[in-house]
């Protein structure tokens, strides 16, 4: 159970403390509601872009990490197509440090062309080192493109190409700040060894005064019901073939979810899953298989991947794949296996609570999920899953108008 | 009026007091040692048995860690698939891990669990028996993975580097070809784990929320093996560093970026100059504000990320600095990395720089000390390093002592550009 209290400042930034005083540490999290599905489809990448021009300096400190480093403390960011979010961690006594640097960049960027200029040539080497310089490297953009023909999901988060980020203009920076780094569009936790009262106090001084800005109201378009087979023959110099599969799924608050969790565990979660099993030790069709799915806010996807063994020709390792997500489709899964998927997901659950800075994270994404106290009912929903609900969602995912296939042959 | 523009009121870090919980000692009837941490909120716990089975210790390339695999693929009464259901059945995880000494087997689990994982977890290291299939199929999807591997340069680099710093004969240098695993056979493995595993030497960590019984489930599953407690002597290995420097390798025609290395010998962690380095490095390229992230991550862009440290080796080791930067700056990235270097030689290190680098050191450690986990890494490391607490408290003392002029001093000692192995492999 992870003990937490809220609150709402005027300008409408909500709080939340979440007191661990086995710790002499504090996490304070930042999470905007903004990600890369909130992007114009001709500027993408800008949420993540915009995330590094975060530490580029804010209106009243020139930079944002040395004060915090001086403070004994580290800190880091991450950017979804869903959310942005900023944490730092550090020792409980300099906390005021971090409420100084965290409201400063709320209230406003320095918004600096040089740090524009430097932050467009970082982007585009990590783009390059992920997407372009790897072998596979574009699969993920390319999945996306094929699935999702008018959901915003349709791009990655480093953005659709190089192009969207070397063109970003000082002003569209300006309208990105304005349009989503607003009170009411954040949520603040604070971890750790802190009282909420002292929070409630350095909140109201330093996030109070800024000003409640205009909430920016989310119309995405949603993504039409697939009604027929979608699939892309890509050849690149790889050195093997590979297969990718991506099926629609619900989204993330919906109650299916949690079947749809626990089939990706069935499927390959570990050494005795049954995609592993039947296709890696037994067939020996693939020396590597995956399934996975994107836990997105909005309707996401279940993808299974993995590259075939020299020699295996893509339509057999197709149809053995098919075969597995039948079987389980038709025949459904026995209760001893469904508490297998369970006790895992029990387990994960509590490995992940470990660490502050995971609690403060999820707290957050919780609460910008609609409420952060899911985070304590997770796992009753998990045993909530039948294995008839599990049959049942898996006839939902499984259709085969549902399914985008990317082939993927080596050159060589 | 609130004034944004002045910094609140801190703490230095340096003024804090740092301790390390102690570990409780059980030593089971055959001597092994049991190092324990009992703490956290959550039912969990991870327990690590550490071999001296390691790569330096096998008789041909890729048995150590092919052994080490295939602990987990069969044993006298369960095949691979039974023995992952026995752990996954407990959502718990038994993972193995190959380094150049030690190859350990390490378990997470609820709490609650571990009564029930023991003996699986003794039978694997006790009945392990390597079945022909197991390994075929591990050959196969190892040299699959290895040939999608050697299209990254960063992969290729790190392999090459470490060739070049201690030779491909020494275990540290040593990297496998598609024909080492073509070369495995079951015999090999049978008799690497009969040595290291069977009849070798471990040491155990434990550290969660453990139960009072511990030591007890611990003796009982493990006791009566003829484990030995220490390591013997471990083997010679003779350092045949490359003669040639400067390395400039094409691996991909249609690279858009360079894996750059520079590398240059160092000594382990015995040596006075280890910790004193660990606060030149942070200065250097060990954190997000360092010299060489400012200059060539946030003033010129020429890469997303870089980064120094010294090799968490046991023997010999070396400081490392790499990054992959855009293919047409990778030459001036290099140029300005010794600049670098040579301002650390001839300027010292302001006050104010020295004291950032200090508090954030003790920070990143206050926060390290965070939870069991984390506290038994600590240890870990301390005890295969063979060193004691005062490894510990001796870095903290330094970080919080350590002089611009001895910083200045260690920089014209290893930041010698003539000593540094160069690579870009695109």
């Amino acid at each position: 159970m992870i003990q937490f209290e809220k609150f709402t400042l005027d300008n409408g930034l909500k709080v939340l403390v979440h007191e661990d005083v086995s710790t002499p540490m504090v996490v304070v999290d930042v999470i905007y509601d903004v990600g890369a599905r909130d992007e114009d489809e001709t500027k993408t990448g800008f949420a993540h872009l915009f995330e590094h021009l975060m530490f580029g300096g804010s209106i009243n400190i020139p930079v944002y990490d040395e004060p915090l480093q001086v403070a004994g403390g580290e800190n880091n960011a991450f950017t979804t197509n869903d959310l942005t979010n900023y944490y730092c961690q550090l020792p409980a006594e300099n906390i005021e440090t971090a409420f100084w640097l965290e409201s400063d960049r709320m209230l406003s960027l320095a918004f600096s062309e040089k740090s524009l200029d430097v932050q467009r040539k970082v982007v585009c080497e990590e783009f390059k080192e992920h997407y372009i310089n790897k072998p596979y490297g574009d699969v993920s953009h390319k999945l996306r493109a094929l699935a999702y023909t008018t959901h915003p999901y349709k791009w990655m988060t480093i953005g659709k190409e190089l192009k969207h980020v070397e063109d970003a203009r000082l002003q569209d920076v300006k309208d990105f700040f304005a349009k989503h780094y607003t009170p009411s569009n954040a949520t603040l936790v604070v971890a750790g060894n802190i009282s909420t009262t002292a929070v409630k106090q350095l909140a109201e001084k330093w996030f109070g005064p800024i000003p409640a800005g205009e909430k920016y109201v989310r119309t995405l378009p949603a993504e039409p019901v697939q009604t027929a087979p979608r699939s892309l023959e890509v050849r690149a110099n790889v050195p093997l073939d590979a297969l990718y599969k991506a099926w629609h799924i619900s989204s993330r608050l919906d109650e299916r979810y949690y079947a749809t969790e626990l089939i990706t565990e069935i499927l390959s979660g570990g050494g005795s899953s049954r995609l592993f099993q039947a296709l890696v030790k037994e067939k020996k069709l693939f020396s590597n298989i995956e399934c996975q799915h994107f836990g997105s806010f909005d309707a996401g996807l279940l993808t299974i991947e993995g590259k075939l063994v020299k020699g295996v020709l893509m339509k057999d390792a197709e149809a053995a794949v098919m075969e597995e997500v039948n079987k389980l489709t038709q025949e459904g899964i026995s209760e001893k296996e469904l508490q297998k998927v369970k006790n895992k997901t029990e387990s994960m659950l509590a490995f992940e609570d470990m660490s502050l800075m995971n609690r403060a994270t999820n707290l957050a994404i919780y609460e910008l999920l609609g409420d952060a106290n899911l985070i304590n009912e997770e796992l009753a929903r998990y045993q909530e899953v039948t294995a008839a609900g599990i049959k049942e969602e898996c006839s939902r995912i499984f259709n085969e108008n549902n399914c985008n296939t990317l082939y993927y042959y080596s050159n060589n | 009026m609130l004034n944004r523009t002045e910094a609140p009121l801190i703490k230095d870090a340096i003024e804090f007091s740092l301790s390390l919980k102690p570990y409780q000692l059980y030593e089971l009837d055959n001597g092994v040692k049991v190092y324990a941490i009992d703490a956290g909120s959550q039912d969990v716990l991870q327990m690590e048995m550490v071999f001296y089975a390691g790569n330096s210790y096998e008789e041909a390339n890729a048995v150590a860690a092919a052994t080490n695999h295939l602990l987990k693929n069969g044993t006298v009464s369960r095949s691979a698939f039974e023995l992952n259901e026995a752990f996954e059945y407990y959502g718990a995880y038994c993972t193995r891990a190959c380094y150049n000494e030690t190859a350990v087997v390490s378990l997470h689990t609820l709490s609650k669990y571990l009564h029930e994982l023991l003996p699986v977890i003794k039978e694997m290291i006790t009945d392990a028996v390597f079945p022909e299939n197991e390994l075929s199929i591990y050959k196969q999807n190892s040299k699959q993975k290895l040939s999608v591997n050697l299209q990254k340069c960063d992969f290729v680099a790190n392999r090459l580097i470490d060739a070049y710093l201690y030779g491909e004969a020494h275990p540290y240098g040593q990297y496998l070809r598609a024909e080492d695993y073509d070369a495995l056979t079951a015999d090999q493995l049978k008799a690497h784990f009969n040595r290291h595993y069977l009849n070798g030497s471990c040491v155990i960590f434990v550290a969660g929320k453990l139960p009072d019984n511990l030591a007890e489930q611990l003796n009982t599953q493990f006791g009566s093996l003829n484990l030995q407690p220490t390591n013997g002597k471990p083997p010679t290995n003779n350092m045949a560093a490359a003669t040639e420097k400067k390395h400039r390798i094409q691996n991909d025609p249609n690279g858009v970026q360079g894996a750059i290395r520079l590398a240059t010998h160092f000594p382990n962690r015995h040596h006075p100059d280890f910790t004193k380095m660990m606060v030149l490095n942070t200065v250097f390229g060990g954190y997000f504000g360092s010299r060489l992230m400012s200059n060539i991550r946030e003033e010129k862009g020429y890469t997303y990320g870089i980064h120094s440290y010294v090799q968490n080796h046991l023997q010999d080791s070396a400081l490392m600095i790499s990054t992959e930067a855009g293919k047409d700056v990778c030459e001036a990235a290099i140029t300005e990395i010794y600049k670098e270097m040579q301002l650390l030689r001839e300027e010292l290190i302001d006050e104010e720089e020295l004291l950032l680098v200090r508090n954030y050191l003790i920070g990143i450690i206050l926060g390290d000390l965070d939870g069991p986990f984390h506290i038994i890494g600590r240890w870990k490391n301390i005890i295969l390093n063979n060193l004691d607490e005062s490894y510990f408290y001796n870095s903290i003392e330094t970080i919080k002592t350590i002089s611009a002029e001895e910083l200045k001093a260690l920089a014209n000692k290893y930041f010698v550009p003539e000593n540094f192995y160069e690579l870009v492999v695109i």
